[in-house]
């Protein structure tokens, strides 16, 4: 089969052609905009100097918003799993007919734009929402809650978005794990519980740990639900990137924050790829 | 299985994550049918008033005209480069595949601000006006890596043998591509492209880098109408994109289990 070995590269030319052009040249040219300086006039001029990046450390307004990103991508995480695990326990340990009808009802959010995932939480949070409609109407309250504009609203929007990347994570970790170990375990005397500490949930940990990653990548790279559902103390660092790209077009200082979070990000991945391996992510998504 | 009182604790808990996923998607769309003004509860009657508001509107229906014509752009281009780099990573061994596959599905951790952002730095490195081939290659990244998953999963089933097979008997390559191998392609290039199509109709937040006033999609439009607060308008809009981007995968899941019985496969 010695002539057939151009064949996959003539397969693969026009896909790696489109990454290749459209995405790495693109990304290597943020970070040497990041270099750049702007002129008062608006225009950009092509430099090397570390202006922007003592820009970003100058003020500490730049690192703090870096900060809140993290912290409430780890808050994100942090109750994604716990919301998330035992929903994908009830799909693995179901016999029910509807388990079908339930794993894509919970696949559905993915096929529902961003935007309207994120607005819906006007419709219930707002200050003529449904809590507020429910809990004036029961007299529990005269006025309403404020409940919008502020970091537990961006949780709610944050959480309906990446809730299912977890939970399905969570479920293929599951699906692989071989039903007659915890029978073996019950047989040897542990009790329900047990059985699943001691056997179900170590060997779901791969699935737990990618989903964990892919949500607090996909946290850390969203502006929408500060947007939409924060207040003006809510924003993360994807927030001050749009601001300064599509607002103030000061497409230095826009390139360096990119490269910043980049930077940060394709460590963390980078840290988790050596220790813990990235495929199993790649797999979940299929 | 033992219906034990945790087992009950977690059908419980179940049902109380579905029925906080989907209460706001519900409000979007009863609200969408409330008469009254400003959109909130309580519901006061039923009507299609905001509906034939949106269709008398003529920068919304251009921004479907735009979506639906990039949507199906996309999931043509996608769907052309992505087949045979899905198939050349089936069906082929050569140095440097996983690195390759690896890199090819890159674009889905690269924060899509950092995308719309590295795209709209390199055109005006060209001096190219953001434009709707702008949106149209922009959205071909975005989507190729979705694909590339899609359609890989859906090759593997595919034997190779078959086509081997009919070249034994002594078919031409043509004729083996055009009866053997096609056939059984149709479903995987069929889902391909509906995801590709889906992915870029509902795509907000690279996009948002990308359109101008004159090249809106819907999603970006809805942005520009909420700058004012939420209306009964956002919400008829709301449910208009749902019932489109929802109807699509599952019609899709339905045909695709049509197709797998027709081939007896």
């Amino acid at each position: 089969m010695k002539s057939d070995k151009w064949k996959p590269w003539a397969l693969l030319a026009p896909s790696l052609t489109a990454v290749f052009l459209l995405l790495v040249i693109p990304v290597c040219f943020v970070v040497v905009y990041s270099f750049w300086l702007r002129a008062p006039s608006g225009g950009d001029i092509p430099a090397f100097q570390f202006g922007n990046y003592a820009k970003f450390f100058a003020d500490f307004f730049y690192p703090s918003l870096v900060i809140r990103t993290l912290r409430v991508a780890l808050e994100t995480v942090v109750l994604c799993l716990v919301m998330g695990y035992i929903p994908a326990y009830f799909f693995y340990r179901t016999e029910s007919k509807l388990k079908p009808f339930l794993m894509i009802l919970i696949m559905l959010p993915f096929w529902i734009s961003f935007i309207i995932r994120t607005l819906s939480w006007i419709n219930i949070l707002g200050d003529t929402g449904l809590i507020n409609h429910v809990f004036i109407k029961a007299g529990v309250i005269d006025n309403p809650l404020p409940m919008l504009y502020n970091e537990g609203a961006v949780l709610m929007g944050l959480l309906q978005y990446l809730l299912p990347f977890m939970i399905l994570n969570i479920y293929v970790s599951l699906e692989g794990i071989d039903k007659s170990l915890t029978e073996a375990a019950k047989s040897l005397g542990c009790t329900e519980w047990q059985a699943f500490k001691e056997v179900t949930l170590p060997l779901s940990l791969p699935g737990v740990s990618a989903g964990c990653l892919l949500v607090f990548v996909l946290t850390c790279g969203t502006y929408l639900p500060p947007m939409i559902l924060g207040g003006p103390g809510n924003d993360m660092i994807a927030n001050l990137i749009f601001k300064r790209i599509v607002g103030t077009l000061d497409w230095p200082f826009g390139s360096a924050l990119s490269t910043i979070l980049l930077a940060l990000l394709g460590v963390i991945v980078y840290t988790y790829n050596r220790y813990l391996g990235i495929n199993q992510i790649f797999k979940t998504l299929q | 299985m033992k219906l034990t009182s945790g087992w009950t604790w977690i059908k419980i808990y179940t049902l109380l994550i579905y029925v906080w996923m989907f209460t706001p998607i519900v409000a979007v769309v009863l609200l969408s049918f409330n008469p009254q003004q400003f959109g909130s509860f309580p519901m006061e009657g039923f009507s299609f008033r905001w509906y034939a508001k949106l269709a008398g509107n003529a920068t919304i229906l251009g921004a479907f005209k735009n979506s639906l014509v990039l949507g199906s752009l996309t999931a043509v281009l996608t769907t052309a480069i992505g087949i045979p780099a899905a198939m050349a990573f089936v069906r082929y061994q050569f140095p440097g595949k996983e690195t390759l596959n690896t890199l090819l599905l890159t674009p889905i951790m690269i924060p899509e601000v950092v995308l719309g952002v590295a795209l709209l730095i390199f055109i005006r490195w060209l001096q190219q006006p953001k434009s709707f081939a702008l949106l149209l290659i922009g959205h071909v990244v975005l989507t190729l890596p979705y694909v590339l998953l899609v359609v890989q999963a859906r090759l593997v089933g595919i034997k190779k043998e078959y086509e081997e097979a009919a070249q034994t008997l002594g078919a031409s390559p043509f004729q083996t591509f055009r009866s053997i191998t096609f056939p059984l392609l149709a479903p995987a290039i069929f889902a391909g492209m509906l995801f590709s199509f889906t992915i870029s109709f509902d795509d907000v937040t690279a996009t948002l880098f990308w359109a101008t006033a004159q090249n809106q999609t819907v999603p970006v439009k809805i942005f520009g109408m909420l700058r004012n607060s939420i209306s009964p308008e956002i919400n008829a809009l709301g449910t208009v994109m749902i019932v489109l981007t929802v109807s699509i995968p599952l019609l899709a899941g339905y045909l695709s289990r049509r197709f797998a019985r027709g081939n007896g496969a």
